[in-house]
């Protein structure tokens, strides 16, 4: 099976991965995009 | 000599850029805290921009560029890593607790994070030393790359001493004066910079090519170039793996995918990074741009590397692959692919991409450096942190001196040298800091001997495993040929095993087995490290 012009499915494999993880990383971000915002006994420190 | 009138003036002119970012870093820095983490208040998008510019350097796109030339498409593992590893799980997994607990514990450094976790100021020293030590070596890489570049575009203009010298200064100049949020704001427009560039790079090469598919039917193509020498070692074309247990595919993915794509959270540059947003708002945020930014790095990279070699063998000035065009020292592969295949305006915006690549990252680590001597050698061990308030000072002094051991390394450095440098330091990272940086993280039952027999392994293990089992290293550094006089002590295929395959898992099992049975940390302190996780 030949995909984007590559034989070895260990290579276009590797080719598709990367762009999926980049793809996964853009949709992570931006279901989280306002999440996890947020301590007084800190500040202390900080002061 | 007009174009490189201009030239000068866009490098002018860019410089002109950082050197107000630089001042707008120092006018803004009042305290340590700025100084060393930015004031825990960094925007995401600096923070993910400075994270992936620091990550990305000339080493990623000349060094490891020109390995793909070599190694071929199958590089591509390493970007996956890069991306699914270096940012995915550096960010979402370590990155939030790194943050929390840098916060709960008041860590400036990533050496003072471990060393207050387990309550051990040993560990702040051992790893502080361990950074101004061995960082020099991948600093060095990176001014490697960079000097490259600057030595094949200004040929005959500038001497390469002198280049290296003004870019040295420059640098040094606005890290010592501006500290974190000096490096940071850099880094951010010197990663834009780089992404605009990778961009256009890879647009150029596939339209040059015939389009995507042909580009790559035109390399499998190519496979019956493969020079001898590589053919023995176990390459099968440039879009095929390397034959599975062969000494190149143990290179490609014992040395370079593992040590540089697990290595990567261990970074101290980077782990800080996670220190200085005061929220995981940021740092989801940040796991967007981060993604995108390092497949448009180390993507574009090896695929135009590996792509090089069509251009260099249809070429009449060349007429041969890639390595043998460049007389086998493959970090001259992406600079002569560059400027020889490229219009002359893009040369010059690729210039300043590597110019900002090499800048970014070398501001980082001058800053960890100094950081390191500063921080956690000095005010921490030989002050013991009392009445201290000299900390940025000598700092200063600690990046003046990174960068005077980098300089001379980056003379002494043998050639293609780049990739191998970086892949080294981050596998040394790798084997000694990860099982403690996880175990810090995600247990709390392992303790200060865990952690501390655990980085003495890591260490040891791979200082080892290069002098006496890699025959890479073994035979270049010369002391088992001068004690047991032969170049390893070991037989194929463990001479081309790199030390993260074996010395890691060692490493995490001693820091369990060792955690098992010495005295745990008060629970008091315990709670203390992972409260509001």
């Amino acid at each position: 099976m030949t995909v984007l012009g590559i034989e070895d499915p260990g290579v276009w494999s590797a080719y598709l991965l990367c762009i999926f993880s980049a793809l996964f990383c853009v949709f992570y971000g931006i279901a989280n995009w306002n999440k996890g915002e947020e301590h007084p006994e800190d500040k202390k420190w900080v002061e | 000599m007009d174009n490189i009138f201009a030239l000068s003036i866009t490098i002018i002119a860019y410089l002109l850029i950082v050197g107000f970012l630089g001042y707008l870093g120092y006018k803004k820095t009042k305290n340590t805290l700025d100084y060393l983490v930015a004031g825990r208040a960094t925007h995401p998008v600096v923070m993910a921009l400075s994270y992936g510019a620091t990550f990305i350097s000339t080493s990623a796109i000349v060094g490891f560029g020109g390995a793909a030339a070599l190694f071929g498409m199958g590089l591509l593992w390493l970007t996956f890593l890069n991306i699914a590893v270096g940012i995915a799980i550096a960010f979402i997994v370590f990155g939030k607790r790194t943050r929390k607990m840098g916060h709960n514990l008041d860590a400036h450094t990533f050496p003072e994070l471990l060393s207050k976790r387990f309550d051990s100021t040993f560990i702040q020293g051992f790893a502080g030393i361990v950074i101004f030590l061995f960082m020099p070596i991948y600093a060095s890489a990176v001014l490697i790359g960079a000097a490259r570049f600057i030595e094949t575009t200004f040929v005959s203009h500038l001497d390469y001493n002198v280049a290296l010298l003004i870019y040295t200064l420059i640098i040094a100049g606005y890290v010592m004066a501006g500290g974190l949020k000096g490096v940071m704001y850099t880094d951010a427009l010197q990663g834009a910079i780089m992404f605009v560039g990778m961009i256009f790079l890879l647009a150029f090469t596939y339209t040059k090519l015939g389009g995507v598919v042909n580009a790559h039917q035109a390399l499998g193509a190519l496979a019956p170039q493969v020079p001898e020498k590589l053919i023995g070692q176990g390459h099968l074309g440039w879009t095929h793996m390397p034959k599975l247990g062969s000494a190149l595919w143990w290179n490609l993915f014992s040395t370079i995918v593992l040590g540089v794509g697990v290595g990567v959270l261990t970074q101290p540059q980077l782990s800080v990074r996670f220190m200085t947003v005061k929220s995981n708002k940021e740092i989801n945020r940040g796991v967007l741009v981060g993604g995108i930014f390092i497949l448009a790095m180390t993507g574009i990279a090896f695929v135009v590397g590996a792509l090089s070699n069509i251009y260099f063998f249809n070429h009449p000035e060349f007429g041969k692959v890639a390595l043998t065009a460049a007389g086998g020292n493959i970090d001259k592969i992406i600079p002569m692919y560059i400027n020889s295949s490229m219009p002359v305006w893009f040369v010059y915006i690729f210039m300043l991409s590597l110019l900002a690549a090499a800048m970014s990252t070398s501001s980082s680590q001058f800053h960890t450096m100094g950081s390191a001597l500063g921080r956690d050698i000095f005010e921490k061990i030989i002050f013991k942190g009392k009445n201290f308030k000299h900390t940025i000072g000598v700092t200063r002094l600690g990046i003046l001196a990174g960068v005077i051991i980098t300089v001379i390394l980056g003379y002494k450095l043998p050639g293609s040298i780049i990739a191998i440098a970086t892949a080294i330091f981050f596998g040394l990272c790798a084997n000694t800091f990860l099982p403690t940086y996880f175990g810090a993280l995600f247990w709390k039952g392992m303790t200060k001997t865990g952690a501390i027999a655990s980085m003495l392994t890591g260490l040891l293990g791979t200082a080892f495993w290069y002098l006496f089992i890699h025959q890479k290293e073994s035979e270049a550094l010369g002391l088992c040929k001068f004690i047991f006089d032969k170049p390893t002590l070991a037989s194929f295929p463990w001479t081309v095993i790199d030390a993260i395959v074996v010395i890691l898992p060692i490493s995490f099992a001693v820091a369990i087995i060792a955690s098992l049975f010495t005295k745990k940390l008060s629970t008091n302190h315990i709670e203390n490290c992972f409260k509001h996780f």
